[in-house]
């Protein structure tokens, strides 16, 4: 099983997470509708990394975007998300 | 190609059996092909034998990138049904279990289709509300299915915990009797020794790297083993189609997650039907080797790691456990998983791309394996015509912008309903 370290928690195991989707797969609320559509409906879905938006549902709840390799299960980058990761 | 029969099996006997040729050829790849299909699964060999066979084309390449029926054809639980609620569904994987029904004499290759009953237990009122739903839509569209009581059950699968204390309490279940398994092995090579026999070449350890485009057209791919021509091009990759598309720079309304299954040691005959809850996601099988088949539900995130999680594992088990307590002894003695195409609807995608002469066959889900002869048949008839056959026309690539999803679990627009 994999682990992820929480920006706020630390090292958890990836069971405590739910995986939403990938950072460039949300749709702003101004969007076109064939371009909400596209980020809605597609996915790069590479074998390789991708950014994607995880929640620490099972612990403390916030999101955060973690940077992983697809093949490798390699995590490159965490980063919290919300109005408590804005400087 | 000699047929297989029980007199020559029977001859063989009398001369040691040296009488057995290799089922398919290794043939070099030619320089250019009418049609290429890309991926030598169940599916891809399934449409090189129809175009072949139904549509007479004899310039037909299949390049997989291992050894054919080595993804998912050889990673699933074998189990064959057309128990769905949506009619497209109900339309396209009733035509591929009646084609199962015959697949054996087809192809001259035993597939091992055994009809030993698909049942889908209900847990509670509301359970058996949806199973009733489900049943009737089936049986307006003229597919077998039977609401089942309590005693049914029990008579049907005696080891199955109907006590009330029960951790998964069963009310009861809806049965297709016609729905059952099959030998997921024998598929791939049975298509391919029928494919071979008809002249298409399946070349594999050959992987496909890019699209040869001429403006807006795929006219060939380069491969591991060099560029190979081609009028029309096929994927049929599941699980990697992301990947393969994206090659071409397409964006497919697809995420590749992880599936798992397991087996157990082999033992005497105690699971007679195939026992699923979808209220649980679990599936519980016996091979005709004796073995216990789980399946559960996928990992939920997306990977291409080919390797199972403990975790999900774990639920599988511990639910099938619940179900059928008598399992507790056995051993487990094989897990395995394959990456599947999860599909923003829950639907396959059959049909043409964007990018002209390139075609698409992916987006399976869980359940590819039970659709691979209608699978075949109509990827063959939509590359072989470069339109639709009428069961796959409400697949196509573009009905998420049309809005014209086949919904099933009416979970909207997310890989996998959650």
């Amino acid at each position: 099983m994999m682990q992820f370290t929480c920006p706020h928690c630390g090292p958890r195991d990836q069971a405590e997470f739910i995986y939403e989707r990938t950072v460039d797969a949300v749709v702003s609320l101004d969007a076109a509708p064939e371009d909400a559509m596209k980020t809605l409906f597609t996915r790069n879905n590479p074998r390789g990394v991708d950014e994607e938006i995880w929640r620490h549902t099972y612990g403390c709840r916030a999101w955060m975007v973690i940077a992983r390799n697809r093949v490798t299960n390699e995590i490159s980058a965490t980063r919290a998300v919300g109005p408590e990761a804005l400087p | 190609m000699s047929q297989y029969s029980a007199f020559g099996l029977l001859r063989g006997a009398l001369n040691g059996q040296k009488h057995w040729q290799p089922a398919w050829r290794d043939p070099e790849p030619k320089s250019h092909y009418d049609i290429i299909i890309i991926g030598g699964g169940g599916h891809g060999l399934a449409t090189a034998y129809y175009l072949a066979k139904v549509h007479g084309l004899k310039n037909i390449a299949v390049l997989e990138k291992g050894w054919i029926g080595g993804g998912n054809t050889g990673r699933n639980t074998t189990i064959v049904r057309s128990n769905y609620r949506l009619k497209p569904l109900h339309d396209l994987f009733e035509f591929g279990l009646k084609m199962w029904e015959h697949l054996s004499d087809e192809l001259n290759y035993n597939v091992m289709f055994s009809p030993r009953g698909a049942m889908f237990l209900g847990h509670s009122d509301a359970d058996m509300t949806k199973l009733a739903e489900r049943g009737d839509a089936m049986r307006c569209d003229g597919i077998d299915a039977d609401l089942m009581t309590r005693d049914e059950v029990q008579k049907l699968e005696p080891l199955l915990d109907m006590s009330r204390s029960a951790r998964f309490p069963i009310e009861g279940g809806l049965i297709q009797r016609r729905g059952g398994t099959a030998r997921h092995d024998a598929v791939a090579w049975g298509y391919a020794r029928g494919a071979d026999s008809l002249g298409v070449d399946i070349i594999q350890k050959c992987e496909v790297t890019g699209f040869v485009r001429d403006g807006d057209a795929v006219v060939g791919v380069e491969t591991t083993r060099g560029r190979i021509n081609a009028g029309r091009v096929g994927i049929c990759v599941a699980g990697h189609s992301g990947h393969v598309a994206g090659l071409a720079g397409l964006k497919l309304p697809v995420e590749s997650q992880t599936l798992q299954a397991m087996v157990t040691e082999g033992v005497k005959p105690m699971i007679n039907s195939v026992i699923m809850s979808q209220s649980l996601h679990c599936y519980i099988s016996q091979s005709d080797k004796g073995g216990i088949v789980f399946g559960g539900d996928p990992d939920n995130w997306p990977s291409y790691a080919q390797r199972g999680n403990p975790m999900v594992m774990e639920r599988a088990v511990a639910q099938g456990l619940a179900l059928v307590p008598a399992l507790s002894r056995l051993r487990m003695v094989r897990t395995w998983s394959g990456v599947t195409d999860m599909s923003f609807d829950g639907a396959p995608i059959i049909g043409e791309t964007p990018v002209k002469n390139l075609f698409l066959n992916g987006g399976w889900c869980y359940g590819g394996f039970k659709a691979t002869p209608a699978s075949g048949w109509t990827y063959a008839h939509t590359l072989a015509t470069g339109k639709p056959h009428a069961l796959n026309a409400p697949f196509a690539l573009d009905r998420f912008e049309r809005g014209a999803t086949i919904d099933e679990t009416g979970s909207g627009p997310m890989p996998n309903s959650r």
